[in-house]
């Protein structure tokens, strides 16, 4: 499957984080898939969290904007209280509308626009969380022909978001948090 | 969900049959109001909605207000009023009259802040509030200026994050699960329908206030919009945007210079 993917989605919420600073310093260095983070969270700590992730990890990783054109190696992380869209030429929107699962940004947001502009050239990977957020949306991206991966909800500190996806569709891949690096590796 | 060749006749209708021109409209986020708008009104496909556009008169503003977004709050991102409050209005205030224009307002919440700030200024005697939209349903929802009561809990951690003194609750009256805000801070203000995308400068302006509307439009019509808002401003004027949105990769970048990068202030140049 080497070189089919252009791009990689990450959904998380709460005991997401500690996932992504375990994947980040075990991707290769010339890891070249571009990624997005849509994180719940709070208003108020992003550039904590963009420095936090800055310190596992060489990919430059920096606050997605609107208009910004997508680049190889980078990570893109969803901007507070906005949703993160992309359009078909791979550039970002954002979108203040209502909030979707109690949430801006939302995973299913991302998750659906991602679809639309990669098809199957996408892999999204939903992490741990309370909530149902990006379930819905998992399953629109394996209706499409992207790849869908869910943190396995037995070993994940929140298995309950996961878990939706799972309960909703056959997810193509279920992963231990110490799995998930080795399998975007090989992307 | 609609296809990218709906998408595009779904934009042709609109301008060709009722007038609005979305032509220049981010493509990923009208894609996702439609797709949303489909499942509140149960809509199943695209011949469906067009024949209901097409035989139901009322239905046209119902999509437009729904295909743009109508979601807003009073002090939202309160920093950014504590910077209006310190150091924008001050220069302001110097002017006999002053004259500010909320674009897009849509419900008219910040509408409403600014009005408050104003007034605990002792400057909304001497100024006009122009608040304008596209959609007249929200402008109404401005004049009546009722909120949800629920809502209010945000609205006055903000109002205190943005350096506000008073109680918040001298400015609204409870009712059920409302709340009505003074119309005296509407005096002051002037309500009109305008469409950013064809209507041109109205009027000369301190202050223009435009936030979380650019994001919804490309590259050519935010560049559009910057020139009517340098021609609306007078000779060193200022213009706020959204948290997250930047004069920077904009052709119209020259006409104006940073005030407050962080909180998204600008000031013309010329």
């Amino acid at each position: 499957m080497k070189g089919q993917y252009d791009m990689l989605v990450i959904g998380g919420s709460a005991g997401s984080l500690e996932v992504i600073l375990h994947m980040l310093p075990r991707l290769k260095p010339d890891f070249n898939v571009p990624m997005i983070i849509v994180m719940h969270r709070n208003r108020t700590n992003e550039t904590r969290l963009i420095n936090l992730l800055a310190t596992r990890t060489k990919l430059r990783v920096k606050e997605a904007e609107e208009k910004e054109t997508i680049v190889s190696g980078t990570i893109y992380i969803a901007p507070p209280d906005y949703h993160l869209l992309i359009e078909k030429n791979h550039s970002f929107s954002l979108d203040d509308s209502e909030r979707i699962h109690h949430s801006r940004p939302s995973i299913d947001v991302t998750f659906e626009s991602a679809s639309l502009a990669y098809g199957t050239a996408v892999v999204c990977i939903l992490l741990s969380g309370a909530n149902a957020d990006g379930a819905e949306s998992l399953r629109l991206i394996k209706q499409r022909g992207g790849l869908t991966v869910a943190q396995n909800p037995q070993s994940a500190e929140q298995g309950y978001m996961p878990q939706q996806a799972i309960n909703l569709f056959p997810v193509d891949l279920i992963l231990d948090k110490e799995d998930i690096a080795d399998i975007l590796n090989e992307l | 969900m609609l296809n990218d060749n709906e998408l595009d006749r779904f934009i042709n209708d609109l301008w060709e049959m009722h007038g609005y021109d979305f032509t220049d409209y981010s493509k990923a986020s009208l894609q996702r109001r439609m797709s949303r708008l489909f499942l509140i009104d149960k809509i199943n496909d695209f011949p469906e909605f067009s024949s209901r556009l097409l035989n139901n008169p009322g239905y046209l503003q119902h999509v437009v207000e729904e295909i743009t977004v109508n979601v807003t709050e009073m002090f939202r991102d309160p920093l950014f009023y504590k910077a209006l409050r310190e150091t924008v209005i001050p220069i302001i205030a110097t002017h006999p009259f002053i004259r500010i224009w909320h674009a897009g307002c849509s419900t008219g919440e910040e509408v409403y802040s600014m009005a408050i700030i104003l007034k605990e200024m002792n400057l909304l005697h001497k100024t006009l509030l122009y608040a304008t939209d596209l959609n007249p349903n929200v402008l109404d929802v401005l004049k009546k200026g009722i909120f949800p009561l629920g809502h209010i809990k945000l609205f006055a951690e903000n109002y205190i994050a943005s350096g506000g003194e008073k109680d918040f609750s001298c400015y609204y009256t409870a009712k059920y699960d409302l709340a009505k805000f003074d119309q005296q801070l509407r005096e002051r203000v002037v309500v009109s329908t305008h469409n950013l995308v064809s209507d041109s400068s109205f009027n000369e302006f301190q202050l223009i206030l435009c936030r979380n509307v650019l994001i919804y439009f490309e590259s050519k019509l935010q560049d559009r919009v910057f020139r009517l808002f340098e021609q609306s401003l007078d000779s060193s004027g200022f213009l706020a945007l959204g948290a997250k949105e930047t004069l920077r990769y904009s052709n119209s970048s020259g006409l104006f210079k940073v005030f407050n990068l962080k909180e998204r202030i600008w000031r013309k140049s010329r």
